[in-house]
């Protein structure tokens, strides 16, 4: 298998703050990749240098053989690596159907001023879209009406109409009620195998990494503190001192942990 | 009845309303030529209103065009000749200034092209010896398609180019605004980073908005100067822009009729208030303003189209 994204030494500092100390990551073709950490230990600063929203102040970053280090958003999008958000970033005053829309008006070309964006063919894609996320029966709602669990779906469905080669989720399932998050994460994970997107994921819910993932990356101030797979990284007992017993406190392994 | 249908048809009666009007009182004809005019700028206007942008200086086009037929008039003394050419020359002006304004948002666009506008106008007025300063320059009277009417034809024949071009930009305005251009506007307002996200440049999206902007805006000062057969520095100054975001506000940019609506609306209440309490103008106009931000924000176009859809659905 071969690496779709290779980051070599990448460092990135605000102020005193190391939000990436050297991070070298290679994420493999077809893979899903979760990244766990505490807060503020730089995860989704990963993110923003590898879609082009921060540059790095040093290292590089490869994507499919190109270096894209500090190239803009827009390019790193057309090259195939599309993101979702922390925090959703819809377009408000927009219908769900709207929004999905939107983003397959961005992949299949915007700039057509006579053909209405809901036009036949996008409509049913928007609609086949939706309805594979669980969202076709808010497509007729404005995006700012939502409730934050499927603001998130929504956010992610977007960068789904892209059809992206690799795709960055930050916290896709925080926000997402807890009954709901398992069927949530089986069905984007289904949509993601069908449409063989390599994945990368920001995520704060053991059971979820370790159904999901492939692979497992820490990320402790700045830097990666262990990569590998789920049973032997969530077994590691600095990782479940330092992320999962912060992250978990409720389990019995978590409070072991601390004690 | 869909409410695109009755947009038509409110359109098609308020245009056979004003032919009415124009018939029945002829100076009529000449308020509502610069009406339907200032409308067609306004139109422009409210497509960078869905981007969230305010233009304090899109009198600078409205005067380019104006000017544009003023200097051509005596080598080109054709009106459907400089009908275009105004257009074109407004359409590159706004390509050229659009380029550089369009990384700008909100009070900073609308201060740049306020200050655009003013350097406009102040060369307009220092450059005597091209433009006759503030005294301005007469449009020797012009032929239409090679004929040469007389003057209530040559009236009646501009009027009804301002209004079939008002007919049309407001057809393409509808069409361009349900486009994934026009729709990328409002996400421009709402979430712009997310469209660069998306592979998008919002750069380009709002730059289209503005060339088609400035051409509108470039074929109502061509207007202008046909049916007023006058141009002066005036044109392009602050407050003829300032005066076209108060028609885009009370009209309300929510529809296409909005700045037609407001446009007729505020050139009526002019000219009865300039007649009847000259002095009071300003006062009038304020408290309008403030009437509509207080309790209409949708404009005149809001009030009547909430009127409507009640009446659909009771
Ligand atoms: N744009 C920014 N400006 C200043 N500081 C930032 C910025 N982005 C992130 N940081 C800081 O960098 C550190 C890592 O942030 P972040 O990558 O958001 O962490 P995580 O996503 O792992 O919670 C934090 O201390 C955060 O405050
Ligand atoms: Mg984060």
């Amino acid at each position: 298998m071969k690496a779709l994204l290779q980051a070599r030494g990448l460092r990135l500092a605000f102020g005193g703050v190391k939000a990436a100390d050297g991070i070298d990551l290679d994420v493999m073709e077809g893979e899903f990749l979760a990244i766990i950490g505490p807060n503020g230990a730089g995860k989704t600063t990963f993110i923003n240098m590898t879609t082009g929203y921060l540059r790095p102040q040093g290292g590089t970053i490869t994507y499919d053989g190109t270096e894209i280090t500090g190239r803009r958003p827009r390019e790193i999008v057309r090259r195939g690596i599309a993101r979702s958000f922390q925090l959703p970033q819809l377009f408000s005053e927009h219908t769900v159907e709207e929004n999905a829309a939107l983003a397959i008006a961005a992949r299949e070309g915007i700039w057509s001023p006579l053909a209405p964006l809901l036009r036949p063919a996008w409509q049913e894609e928007a609609r086949e879209l939706l309805g594979r996320f669980g969202l076709l029966p808010l497509a007729g709602q404005r995006a700012d009406a939502l409730n934050e669990g499927t603001r998130k779906l929504a956010d992610i469905a977007m960068a789904v109409a892209l059809k992206p080669r690799l795709l960055l989720m930050d916290e896709p399932t925080s926000g997402v009620a807890a009954s709901e998050k398992m069927a949530v994460v089986e069905t984007l994970a289904r949509v993601l195998r069908d449409a063989r997107v390599t994945a990368v994921f920001v995520e704060h819910d053991m059971d979820v990494v370790e159904r999901f993932a492939d692979r497992v990356a820490v990320w402790s101030q700045g830097k990666i503190a262990a990569l590998g797979p789920p049973a032997r990284i969530l077994a590691d007992p600095a990782v479940q001192r330092d992320v999962i017993g912060i992250e978990r406190p409720a389990t019995p392994g978590g409070v072991a942990a601390h004690a | 009845m869909t409410l695109p249908r009755i947009e038509l048809l409110l359109a098609l009666l308020g245009a056979a309303a004003m032919v009415l009007a124009a018939m029945a009182t002829p100076w009529m004809k000449f308020v509502l030529t610069i009406a339907l005019a200032k409308g067609i700028a306004v139109l422009g206007i409210m497509l960078l209103l869905r981007a969230g942008q305010v233009s304090f200086g899109h009198a600078l086009y409205v005067a380019l065009g104006a000017y544009a037929v003023a200097f051509l008039a005596p080598a080109l003394p054709d009106a459907a000749l400089l009908l275009p050419a105004a257009a074109l020359v407004t359409t590159i002006a706004g390509t050229i200034i659009g380029l550089f304004v369009s990384r700008y948002r909100e009070i900073f666009f609308g201060m740049l092209n306020l200050a655009l506008s003013m350097v406009f106008y102040s060369m307009l007025e220092k450059f005597y010896h091209y433009t006759k300063g503030t005294d301005g320059i007469r449009v020797p009277s012009l032929g239409v398609a090679g004929l040469q009417l007389d003057r209530v034809t040559y009236e009646w024949t501009v009027f009804g180019t301002a209004l079939a071009l008002a007919f049309c930009f407001g057809l393409f305005a509808r069409v361009y605004l349900a486009s994934p251009m026009g729709q990328a506007l409002a996400a421009i307002k709402t979430r712009e980073t997310r469209l660069d996200f998306m592979g998008v440049s919002s750069r380009n999206v709002l730059l289209a908005a503005y060339v088609l902007s400035a051409m509108m805006a470039g074929c109502a000062g061509a207007l202008i100067a046909m049916t007023s057969r006058h141009v002066t520095p005036l044109l392009s100054y602050w407050t003829a822009s300032g005066e076209l975001v108060f028609i885009a506000i009370l009209g309300g940019a929510g529809g296409v009729l909005g700045p037609f609506l407001g446009a007729v609306a505020y050139e009526l209440v002019r000219v009865y208030a300039a007649a009847t309490v000259a002095d009071m103008w300003q006062m009038i106009l304020g408290a309008v303003l403030l009437l509509v931000i207080l309790f209409a924000r949708g404009g005149i176009w809001g009030l009547v189209s909430v009127r409507l859809q009640r009446r659909r659905t009771a």
